[in-house]
């Protein structure tokens, strides 16, 4: 018999794994009334508090301001302290190595000229900017905030399934996750030492001020975003709260004397550092998209004079996108001569002859992705896909083989979940996010995503897919 | 503070405060259509429109004119942006917008107003339900009022409150006592007699100060009384000498750059609302000297958008 997916919470006797065992006691002991009323009594909070997924449809229309909730899973999942301490090591070397591999791609480029990564992964990639070239950045820091996307599969191993280094979201539902669990289960904290995660915002603000310009005494940071209408909005205005600087607009702010400023009612005020939560194509129009409303005219100018710091900066498309990724691993030997800790899933490149061939071969038993697809767009997972789905993209594959990859179909582990029949299993994965400042820390846990559809592997909030509190204990 | 969320929360302010002036206005038309004979009736009516502004709109949206009809527009239409329905929304929209800068209680005021709005049957507030839901609408406007000076940080969260607040109030007062002269065109004969008690009885009572007035003068109502109440007694709280007061304590905390000109004139404003005297007044016009003041007002409110809260 094929082996299943590897559950989190059982081992393969049925018996409950020691770092589950006082949540499964209290599963056991708790009546299930009690339990079923503290998850209403969740979603009416989260709705309160209007943690909320916006869907703004057209601005007339019937669904205008609607929001709905991504489903939040009572059960947390639970990591031991020591598997952890194995994966923060990964995570930091991994994190490390990529922004090595950014500094060196726009400055002296040594790991091309090694023959290690092929020159036009880098310079044939849209996300490439030539802007970025030769600018000295504090700490030499280009992913600030990397958000990297884990999978264990039935082996029991933990793989990196995606890094991203751009704009990475869904902290903050790491961190009211958490502040849910403990207002609606405080006696589950008692039982068993949850390591804390709260400080998330403070290691941020540290992250972002070491990022600016150097001669910024007392730096002035603040987030910008899309705006209300943004789908990631909450989380924007969550962490400019938390972290207590301004939430701006591109409207906002202007250039002046080679200077960010932001416009207050008492008049101009500088900023040395934006956490901006906008894609690089709309940071400014006189630069990139001409016609981008949500940028600051000659921001990037500012940047250049390294008058202003960007957080994350211009330019880190290059390092997440899926066809650079099978790289990582020999940037963590170049740069650091060091074997890689987390593994790569295996990925096959479908520019390369040999690769194509394979993946049009055995195409309903793999994962194909667009290499610059996120949010579980733009991809087709073999083994669930109808016949035509899988000939439509085989002829997609064909016209443009640069644009895809395509990996073996994970079986992502599983943890009991909250559905309508009771609880059952059901598919996740885990993007933990690590802050590269002075240095580079992560806080002990991260966000856990689960697919809610029996037997789904996809876990986008886009696609039906919940969030869990994510417990590291020891 | 950012000009834009500055913006917001004054806009936030002065459309909570506009929609209960508008439930104010429709609740003395209501009484005045009452009382009057057939021949004022029509200038009762129109009062409303014309002291919002939105005859024209009413004109399009309507053929003829009635309590029925002038309830839905003002109180319910989402096509007239001075709606109570569209003051509400603009309210919670503002509010959505600068969420992260407002306490929950605050937020949670405005988002269960706009959403109770919604559900209300059309029919119950223009039929017998009217009375009911211009006192629902100032409730909510009192509970949002006392919610942000209850919970919100002193800071120019709440100087912007305010000032959008009592410059609105301000803007209303004058305008619910200018009411009164769009009525006298048509019943000048009448002053003294029983329907002009009941105009100016209604209308204080639609700014909440008949107890006031007996209280303070012990007396008769005298229309220069009324109005002497309504501007210059800063002991009430809706009047214009009162609002002033407000909308100075909140300017004397907000610190600009290059806003001289809106407090230079919000200072004269408070200046000559403290030391009118009412005898000139009414010699002048009540509606010459209120329609002067609403020019003022005006004038402010660009003034106050320009120093502080960016272009519009």
């Amino acid at each position: 018999m094929e082996r299943g997916p590897y559950d989190e919470m059982r081992a393969a006797d049925g018996a409950v794994r020691a770092h589950f065992r006082p949540l499964a006691d209290w599963l056991a002991e708790t009546p299930a009334e009690r339990v079923a009323e503290k998850r209403r009594e969740a979603d009416l909070l989260f709705h309160r508090v209007g943690i909320t997924f916006a869907v703004y449809g057209d601005a007339h229309g019937a669904n205008e301001g609607a929001e709905r909730l991504i489903p939040f899973d009572t059960i947390p999942r639970v990591i031991p302290k020591t598997e952890w301490d194995e994966l923060a090591k990964g995570l930091l070397q991994r994190v490390k190595a990529i922004n090595r591999f950014l500094h060196d791609i726009y400055h002296g480029q040594e790991i091309l000229k090694a023959g290690v990564v092929p020159a036009e992964q880098v310079f044939a990639n849209e996300a490439y900017q030539v802007s970025m070239l030769g600018l000295e950045l504090p700490n030499r820091v280009y992913s600030h905030v990397a958000g990297i996307d884990l999978v264990r599969h039935k082996d029991g191993k933990y793989y990196v399934l995606e890094d991203n280094l751009r704009t990475p979201s869904g902290v903050s539902y790491m961190l009211e996750n958490r502040k849910m669990m403990m207002r609606l289960f405080p006696e589950l904290f008692a039982r068993q030492r949850v390591h804390p995660v709260e400080h998330y915002p403070n290691l941020l603000l540290e992250t972002l001020r070491a990022a600016a310009p150097p001669a910024a005494r007392d730096p002035v940071v603040a987030v910008l975003t899309p705006g209300q209408h943004n789908s990631a909005y909450f989380e924007h205005a969550f962490l400019a709260q938390q972290m207590g600087v301004e939430l701006v607009e591109g409207s906002d702010l202007f250039v002046k004397d080679g200077f960010l400023h932001m416009r207050t009612t008492s008049g101009p005020q500088r900023v040395d550092v934006i956490y901006r939560r906008i894609d690089d194509a709309f940071l400014d129009p006189l630069v990139f998209r001409q016609d981008s409303l949500l940028g600051v005219p000659g921001l990037l100018s500012v940047y250049r004079a390294g008058n202003v710091a960007l957080a994350n900066a211009i330019g880190t498309g290059v390092a997440d996108d899926k066809s650079t990724y099978p790289y990582v691993p020999e940037m963590i030997r170049f740069y650091l001569h060091e074997e890689p800790i987390l593994e790569n899933v295996p990925t096959w490149q479908c520019k390369r002859a040999a690769d194509l061939e394979y993946v049009l071969d055995k195409i309903s038993e793999l994962v194909v992705k667009e290499v610059q697809g996120s949010g579980g767009y733009g991809m087709l997972i073999g083994p669930a896909a109808k016949k035509s789905e899988i000939e439509s993209f085989r002829s997609r594959i064909k016209a443009n083989p640069a644009n895809y990859i395509a990996q073996p179909t994970l079986s992502l582990s599983t943890c009991p979940t909250f559905v309508e029949s009771g609880i059952a299993p059901r598919h996740v994965d885990l993007r933990p996010y690590v802050l590269s400042g002075k240095e580079v820390k992560l806080v002990p846990g991260g966000l856990t995503r689960v697919a809610l559809r029996e037997g789904s592997l996809v876990v986008n909030s886009s696609q039906g897919g919940g969030t869990k509190d994510t417990w590291v204990v020891d | 503070m950012l000009s834009r969320v500055a913006d917001r929360i004054f806009w936030m302010s002065r459309q909570m405060e506009r929609a209960e002036n508008a439930a104010r206005i429709l609740g003395v038309t209501s009484n005045l259509v009452l009382f009057g004979t057939d021949d004022v009736q029509e200038q009762n009516l129109l009062a409303p429109l014309s002291i919002t502004g939105t005859e024209e709109l009413y004109k399009e949206r309507h053929d003829k004119l009635d309590l029925p009809a002038l309830i839905d527009f003002m109180a319910l239409d989402e096509k007239n942006p001075s709606s109570i329905y569209s003051c509400l929304k603009w309210a919670r929209e503002n509010a959505h917008a600068v969420r992260w800068l407002l306490t929950s209680e605050m937020w949670e005021t405005l988002n269960a107003t706009w959403l109770e709005v919604r559900a209300i049957p059309r029919s119950r507030v223009t039929g017998s339900g009217a009375t009911e839901f211009f006192d629902w609408v100032k409730e909510r406007s009192h509970l949002f009022r006392g919610v942000t000076y209850g919970t919100i940080v002193r800071g120019e969260a709440f100087n912007f409150s305010r000032l959008g607040t009592f410059l609105e109030r301000a803007d209303n007062t004058a305008r619910i006592l200018d009411v009164k002269y769009h009525i006298l065109l048509s019943s000048v004969e009448d002053v003294g007699g029983a329907l002009d008690y009941y105009q100016w009885a209604a209308l204080l009572r639609s700014v909440s100060s008949f107890e006031t007035y007996r209280q303070l003068y012990r007396d008769q109502i005298f229309p220069i009384k009324v109005a002497q109440l309504l501007i210059l007694e800063r002991r009430m709280p809706r009047s214009l000498a009162a609002c002033f007061d407000q909308v100075k304590e909140a300017l004397d905390r907000i610190r600009g750059q290059r806003d001289e000109s809106a407090k230079r004139l919000a200072y004269e404003l408070h200046a000559r609302l403290s030391y009118v005297d009412i005898e000139e007044v009414f010699q002048g016009g009540l509606h010459e000297y209120l329609t002067a003041v609403l020019e003022d007002i005006g004038e402010l409110g660009g003034r106050i958008q320009r120093a502080y809260l960016g272009a519009v």
